[in-house]
């Protein structure tokens, strides 16, 4: 697409561009043609002693203010910069940015060959394709979910054996790819009694408190009337991909009192970014594999 | 007629001990930033953190010390060049309440988290709107003692005065084009690229026409004065005043290289920084040889110490940033430390020493004293500010290249070698040894502030000094 919305603001920019040019050189030329004596004052005097001595331009300086010239109407020629004239080289960013990514893909696939089209199972196992992507974990996941994987406060812990949108090979590439993006609505309109005493019954769930107090059966009442029941389930397990497990100790933004009153409240919105367009299929499949290998050892103790 | 009439001396005294009193704080907060690299457990307070710091670090330095110590030297300039007492007395006084309104509203909303977030522009619109009114002031007071000058010519350091006062205001007031939805917050006038584009036009030329023409009229006032020898070239003068205002105007591309800024435009930034390379050192040469025949008083006069060395870091600063201008360059080095020496050589080594060296110059005119308390202190503020320099400077090159290298390294596969954590690690050294050189420069400035408070105590503030008639011409 065109940077300009019409034909004459192109030739208003290689105009302005190319007589931007000339007027420095005429300035130059004009100033340098002046020869005058070394050591000789203009003759003006301001504050008692200021003076100006009109010595001509030293040589260097001027040649060195003309080389510069030369090299921009040269590169002007090369490169873009007069309006839409790409330059006799054709360069561009875009396509320099292109070109570099094309042969770092082209290594990739070179390097990896077929641990790129086996079964996430079974890279999961190699070492060579583990180390790869513990590479690619660190320079693009770690930001979020630590260098260890084991998450934060709203970036989920992928070391566990708890998945919110699965944890088998195609659900992890699945997200990796498009992405995911969750809502938990906020729930103010239920007031701040409602809310604590839902927090509490929550929290009783996976035995934080005591699960017989009044809180918990007045807790218990408003889960049910208020809907929370419809995404998290009748008893709190939650839905795969829709809401999480309520009676587990995990906890994606913690477990105390007041952060579950925040979430009750104002809700929760949170996104996973798709890597797919980004990172390009083998490099998305090399990373599913890490991430799915990430968790082995925990989901066996888990099925315990 | 006007035979008792008396230089106003007090608009310059008053901006005079700002210019030191705000170095401090600025440099003070510079160091407090640097440490919070070091220990990022110093963030202990949203409003202490770095991110709101770091923009009062900035405006700080740029525009209390920088701001402050142009008003002094220019008010001070145009009245002695054009022999005549300041323009608007009452106007000139407004400018500096307004300009320290403009400093502690700075002070407080910054750390407050108001930011309109634009580098170098982050106060928000009422204080826009008060920095336009004040600015616009300062241009009455100067034009109007131009206008009433008593000599045919004027004099060149005006020129660069003049240039910096009207490009600054021009660009404020387009870049801090924005639609306000309260009191405390406003969006930009401007949407995406566009945005980016002026912001950054603005962004260079802060640093075109705020830092280096107002500079180089402070420095072609006082090298001349403290060295006592005339002007080296007024014809190299022309050509490079007039080059440097016309070219300076198109290089802000250059910040935005290898962005979404369309390829043409990132050209244009570049090759114009290229050829404003010979009019900026046009002014360093200009300097320099002003001492020609006079070297020898560079080994007993710190003042003069002080402007020498910054007309040299001045050089090597005009030097650097054309040379990151090229786009190969800016590939390693653009978001990497780099960038932040060559600042800092330009903001330390050239802007902090030119208006350090013209304060020692004012100080002692300012309270009818010859000289300074102490010219022993100004030496060891000399050493251990450039000391402190060359620390930040030679770390900061260091960590940036690293970094440059280490963000662009590949293994085999065609990944990344390094994650971006790695080099905020490795980085650590070299920002505490930057930690050292910031604590150096900021003791300068404290023994620049005793040195100061002495010469004041006992001295007394002049406010008869008389208009002088002007030479006969020859």
């Amino acid at each position: 697409m065109s940077d300009f919305n019409n034909g004459f603001w192109n030739v208003w920019v290689i105009v302005l561009t190319i007589g931007s040019i000339i007027f420095c050189v005429l300035l130059l030329w004009s100033q340098s043609r002046a020869r005058n004596a070394k050591g000789e004052v203009t003759g003006h005097v301001w504050d008692e002693d200021l003076q100006e001595y009109n010595n001509p331009l030293p040589n260097w300086w001027r040649w060195l203010f003309y080389l510069t010239i030369v090299f921009s109407f040269g590169y002007l020629a090369l490169y873009p910069g007069l309006g839409t004239y790409a330059g006799s080289k054709g360069w561009t960013s875009t396509g320099q940015y292109e070109l570099e990514r094309d042969a770092a893909e082209a290594q990739f696939k070179a390097a990896y060959g077929e641990l790129l089209t086996q079964n996430i199972e079974l890279v999961a196992t190699n070492d060579k394709a583990r180390e790869a992507g513990e590479r690619l974990f660190l320079n693009y996941c770690a930001q979020c979910h630590g260098s260890d994987a084991k998450g934060a406060k709203g970036f989920p812990n992928l070391t566990d054996a708890d998945w919110l949108w699965g944890g088998e090979p195609a659900q992890i590439k699945e997200t990796l790819t498009n992405g995911r993006m969750a809502v938990m609505p906020p729930f103010a309109h239920l007031g701040p009694q409602k809310i604590k005493d839902v927090a509490y019954y929550v929290r009783s769930l996976s035995g934080l408190v005591n699960p017989h107090a009044p809180e918990a059966d007045r807790g218990k009442a408003v889960y049910n009337s208020a809907g929370c029941a419809a995404c998290h389930g009748a008893e709190g397990k939650g839905n795969l991909g829709l809401a999480p497990n309520l009676t587990d100790k995990v906890w994606l933004y913690g477990s105390r009192d007041a952060t579950l009153i925040e979430t009750i409240s104002k809700g929760r919105t949170n996104s996973m970014p798709a890597f797919g367009e980004f990172l390009g299929e083998d490099k998305v499949h090399l990373l599913t594999a890490y991430v799915y290998g990430l968790s082995l050892g925990n989901r066996a103790e888990a099925g315990k | 007629m006007q035979e008792q009439a008396a230089y106003n001396y007090q608009v310059v005294r008053q901006f005079t001990v700002m210019t030191v009193i705000w170095g401090v704080v600025g440099m003070l907060v510079g160091v407090i930033i640097a440490a919070q690299l070091v220990w990022p457990e110093l963030n202990f307070a949203e409003w202490f953190s770095y991110g709101r710091l770091r923009p009062l670090h900035t405006n700080a330095v740029i525009f209390a010390f920088g701001g402050c110590s142009l008003f002094a030297t220019s008010y001070y300039c145009v009245q002695r060049t054009s022999h005549a007492p300041l323009f608007a007395p009452k106007l000139a006084a407004f400018t500096f309440w307004g300009w320290q309104l403009v400093i502690v509203l700075a002070a407080i909303s910054l750390p407050l988290g108001y930011t309109s977030g634009k580098e170098y522009a982050e106060l928000e619109w009422p204080i826009d709107i008060l920095i336009a009114v004040v600015w616009v002031s300062y241009a009455v007071v100067f034009f109007g003692t131009i206008m009433k000058r008593k000599t045919p010519h004027i004099y060149v350091a005006n020129w660069f005065f003049g240039g910096f006062i009207l490009t600054v205001a021009l660009l404020h007031i387009v870049n801090s084009a924005e639609i306000p939805v309260s009191l405390t917050k406003s969006y930009s006038a401007y949407a995406g690229v566009q945005d980016a584009m002026i912001q950054w036009w603005y962004g260079h030329n802060a640093v075109g026409f705020f830092l280096t023409a107002g500079f180089l009229g402070m420095m072609y006032y006082f090298v001349p004065k403290q060295a006592e020898r005339p002007v080296y070239s007024y014809r190299l003068s022309v050509v490079h005043f007039w080059a440097l205002i016309f070219t300076y105007m198109w290089a802000g591309p250059h910040h935005l290289h290898y962005t979404a800024l369309p390829d043409w435009t990132q050209s244009l930034g570049m090759i114009f920084s290229l050829i404003l390379l010979a009019p900026s050192w046009g002014g360093m040469i200009n300097g320099i040889m002003t001492l020609s025949g006079a070297w020898h008083k560079l080994r007993d006069d710190p003042i003069l110490k002080f402007m020498i060395t910054s007309l040299s870091f001045y050089g090597m600063s005009t030097f650097e940033g054309p040379m990151m201008s090229i786009k190969t360059v800016n590939a390693l080095s653009h978001y990497t430390d780099w960038t932040v020496g060559h600042v800092h050589s330009g903001a330390l080594g050239w802007v902090a020493f030119i208006a350090i060296g013209s304060c020692y110059y004012l100080i002692p005119r300012m309270f009818g004293k010859t000289e300074m308390y102490s010219k022993r202190l100004i030496e060891l503020h000399f050493w251990i500010a450039t000391l402190g320099i060359v620390l930040y400077i030679a770390s900061m090159w260091i960590a940036g290249v690293m970094q440059g290298l280490m963000w662009g390294a590949t293994n085999p596969d065609g990944t990344l070698t390094y994650s971006f954590v790695e080099s905020v690690k490795d980085s650590y050294p070299f920002w505490a040894i930057r930690l050292l050189g910031g604590v150096m420069f900021l003791s300068g400035m404290l023994l620049m502030t005793w040195n100061l408070i002495q010469t004041m105590r006992g001295g007394r503030a002049v406010n008869d000094a008389p208009v002088l008639a002007p030479a006969a011409a020859h």
